[in-house]
């Protein structure tokens, strides 16, 4: 198990080291950087402007040097300065990771609470009305871009209540701020719902088909007892890898969504960082988002061990 | 027409309400305006958008600006700002100001002349912190120095007489910069002089202002505050607007397609159409085939047909003009029969085409034969939207026209580099004034002379406008070169943009100028009657 565990951690270690090189070629090989944006922004195109703004933003150095800049600096925790804001990056992505954080954690909890309990019904009433309402229900999770559900949720929202959830900063305490997120948590959450709905409810099948299953229902256990405690701990295993899946590319969902819903989240602000060429954001929040990826991973492996013993990791 | 009664009509009732004694201005209140997107950063003078200018204008003050109250900006429309008074030397060529005194920063040191001049010997290229880029250089070209004389007294020496360099000063990019503040301060945090004080710029986020409660002129501002929450989706922003979230829409952010739906959801709300002073124009690469040739230029423009793209683009609601935006809300541009003589603007369009096909045809091209061409431009929809309808007008004149998206981070690089054939571009004025666009657009040595376009005569009669005096006839001059441009095929002009800003009837007080988005954001005389 120790052994186990010292091979990940290098092995995650190398995936990161990999994913940085990556992350640092890729952006310096998309075409344009700050120099030519900030130029085009003002709409000038003067050498002498421009080879200023090269040189402040250490752009001109060479690329090797720039690299080992931004990993040194990593390793002492400094971020380096935001191109476009000229702030440092950390006071930059730092206040906004809460923000996300607790938008993708809001999301993944309904997806759960909704997906898990839905599956589970329709696996045990397979072939009923019921169970093809929720296949109905759950293909349009998945096939409903996140986009036109915000503004359609947006657009009610106005119509019938005549107002619209707009982020506010000074919205402090629990209450209020479930109450801001819970609409665009929704809309994110459910694709991730649906997901996880569709395949608790073939794992669900599969299991209630095995032996044990059917030895438990000869014993005289409650159909409750059999589903629950017999079926679902055992047809959670994919979906848990799924979930963790599901959380991490979770990313991708709260870009459209802080978008429509005008929320200040670190996934819009990647996005805007990408569009500026904003090296020092999109380099240390897209390594951000690789570390959440790779540790994510590496809790559904773990998570694996607890709910079967059956599991061995040597 | 329609459109022009309902702009005057609008502007009456704006003096009216501006003046009506029945109106006493409310003290107190948040103004709270949707922002489309992330300024590139809050220094008026390094950028040219009005991303920038409609947030941040109120934090500054100019020497002199446009009159507030007033619906047109025009020379003889222009008020002291921290100028108390100004003066001419005999020779035109001395721009003497006597400055307000007891003026402060918001840091709270004072404001004195030096402050002008830092300004301005930082615009015209002397080496500078205040600033690290300078778009509008071309402008004051003309400007040779800047003395002092005491702290409240300051002189602009002019190489030659130039009418407009007052009218340069009014407009909502000539704010006055501190010498004390460097400039990475002012693209995050700037410190002005003006009736509010930046709080806080968060990208992505919001920008926030709070009254100045040290402001010189006494008893404004009236508002409280004013919070702009940048939300990039438009649709967003006009449901926050129609659901009360906001007070006012950015400006000119409401298409008429969209302006339906926002009356629909908000009948009460005040929406008023203006002109935009951005056009749109084709720029076209004169250095390389095909277009180097003369005669294949002229079928370009022959082949257009202006009111077609106005009816897809704009509803029929943007204007038909030549360089300077069309009268009555531009000031300076020709006359509608004089336009309807230009190349691309007559209203027989099919013979025009019949003349560009000749043309064509004598090229050794046909229906068997096209001319292929690539169109670039922008990879955003307005800018794409009139290239493919430019596409489908070329067709008719066998050239065959391909569009080339192209990234906007490197869209200006790849004009200045002549990388293209065909642009299609749109060009924001800052003022309705022929100096600044003529200087900036079509000048042989400006920066934004994208094209490279160069004629000497062109140039002279630049020059000699800029220097001329008389109005009237200065008028006839600009009249002169809008008409060489046009039959130079310059940059062909294919409609001057016009779009609706919204408000709350709440919002008192705002007056919108109606030949330029950039000026009237000071927020001063603004109000919010709850």
């Amino acid at each position: 198990m120790g052994a186990y565990l010292v091979r990940r951690l290098l092995l995650m270690a190398v995936t990161l080291v990999g994913m940085s090189i990556l992350i640092f070629a890729l952006l310096r090989m998309v075409p344009g950087n700050i120099a030519d944006i900030l130029m085009d922004a003002s709409g000038n195109d003067d050498p002498k402007e421009k080879a200023r703004i090269v040189h402040d933003l250490g752009l001109d150095r060479p690329v090797t040097e720039q690299y080992w800049q931004w990993i040194d600096g990593l390793a002492h925790g400094d971020l380096g300065y935001a191109f476009v804001s000229e702030r440092p990056a950390i006071e930059e992505i730092a206040p906004r990771i809460p923000i996300s954080g607790k938008l993708a954690g809001l999301a993944i909890v309904f997806a759960i609470l909704l997906g898990v309990p839905l599956g589970v019904v329709s696996a045990v009433r397979q072939n009923t009305g019921l169970d093809y309402g929720l296949r109905v229900l759950s293909l349009s999770g998945l096939s409903f871009p996140s986009f036109w559900l915000g503004l359609l949720v947006l657009m009610a929202s106005v119509q019938w209540f005549g107002t619209i959830p707009i982020y506010d900063a000074d919205a402090h305490g629990f209450f209020a701020q479930v109450k801001m997120l819970a609409l665009p948590a929704i809309v994110v959450g459910f694709r991730s719902s649906a997901l996880i709905m569709r395949l608790t409810r073939s794992s669900m099948l599969e299991v209630l088909r095995q032996d044990y299953v059917r030895t438990a229902r000869s014993k005289g256990a409650s159909n409750a007892s059999v589903n629950y405690d017999h079926a679902l701990r055992n047809a959670l295993l994919p979906v848990i890898t799924v979930i963790g899946i599901e959380a991490a590319f979770l990313v991708g969902g709260l870009i459209v969504t802080e978008t429509v819903f005008n929320i200040p989240g670190v996934a819009r602000f990647l996005v805007e960082a990408i569009r500026w060429r904003d090296y020092p954001i999109v380099q240390n929040l897209t390594m951000l988002i690789a570390v959440v990826v790779v540790t994510m991973n590496f809790l559904v492996d773990m998570a694996y061990m607890v709910l079967d013993p059956r599991i061995k990791f040597g | 027409m329609r459109l022009t009664r309902a702009v005057w009509a609008a502007g009456v009732l704006g003096l009216v309400t501006v003046a009506s004694p029945s109106f006493a201005q409310k003290q107190g209140g948040t103004l709270r305006i949707s922002h489309r997107d992330n300024p590139p950063s809050a220094s008026i003078h390094e950028e040219s958008t009005i991303s920038v200018v409609q947030p941040f204008m109120a934090v500054f003050n100019n020497l002199v600006v446009f009159d507030p109250k007033e619906k047109v900006n025009s020379p003889d429309h222009i008020v002291g700002d921290l100028a108390d008074s100004w003066s001419w030397s005999d020779d035109k060529t001395k721009l003497t100001f006597k400055l307000h005194q007891g003026v402060k920063w918001h840091d709270g040191q004072p404001f004195t002349s030096k402050d002008v001049k830092c300004t301005w010997d930082a615009l015209a290229g002397k080496d500078s912190d205040i600033i690290r880029k300078d778009p509008r250089k071309i402008w004051y070209n003309n400007l040779k120095d800047v003395t002092t004389n005491g702290d409240y007294e300051v002189t602009f020496v002019l190489g030659r007489p130039e009418p407009s360099f007052l009218t340069m000063l009014a407009g909502g990019y000539s704010p006055v910069y501190s010498c004390h503040v460097p400039d990475r301060v002012m693209r995050s945090k700037p410190i002005g002089t003006g009736p509010f004080k930046v709080v806080d710029f968060k990208r992505n986020e919001s920008i926030k202002l709070v009254r100045n409660p040290d402001y010189f002129k006494k008893g404004k501002p009236y508002l409280d505050a004013i919070d702009w929450k940048i939300v990039p989706n438009r649709s967003t922003r006009l449901l926050g607007f129609q659901s009360g979230e906001f007070d006012m829409t950015f400006d000119s952010d409401v298409t008429f397609p969209l302006l339906k739906d926002v009356m629909a959801q908000k009948p009460n709300a005040v929406c008023e159409a203006r002109p935009t002073n951005v056009n749109s124009n084709i720029l076209i690469n004169r250095d390389a085939p095909p277009f180097d040739n003369p005669q294949v230029r002229k079928a370009l423009v022959l082949a257009l047909d202006i009111k077609a793209f106005n009816q897809i683009l704009s509803q029929g609601h943007d204007l038909d003009g030549a360089a300077m935006l069309p009268p009555p809300a531009g000031f300076w541009g020709m006359p509608a029969d004089m336009l309807a003589t230009l190349p691309g603007h007559s209203p027989d369009v099919e013979k025009s085409r019949a003349e560009a096909r000749k043309i064509m045809e004598g090229l050794g091209y046909g229906p068997n034969k096209p001319l292929k061409i690539k169109v670039a431009t922008r990879n955003i929809a307005i800018y794409r939207d009139p290239a493919v309808i430019l596409i489908d007008q070329l067709k008719q004149i066998y050239i065959d026209g391909e569009l080339d998206p192209i990234d906007t981070t490197i869209w200006y690089n790849k004009i200045a580099k002549k990388d293209y054939q065909l642009g299609m571009n749109l060009t924001g004025i800052g003022i309705d004034d022929p100096d600044v666009n003529f200087y900036e657009n079509f000048y042989s040595t400006s920066d934004r002379n994208y094209t490279g376009y160069k004629n000497a005569e062109v140039d002279k009669l630049i020059d000699q406008q800029s220097a001329e005096l008389d109005m009237g006839k200065r008028k006839k001059i600009v009249w002169e070169i809008e008409k060489k441009l046009a039959d130079d095929v310059a940059r062909p002009v294919i409609g001057h943009n016009v779009a609706n800003t919204c408000w709350d009837p709440k919002v008192k007080g705002l007056v919108l100028q109606v030949n330029s988005i950039y000026n009237g954001w000071r927020f001063e005389d603004v109000w919010l009657d709850k």
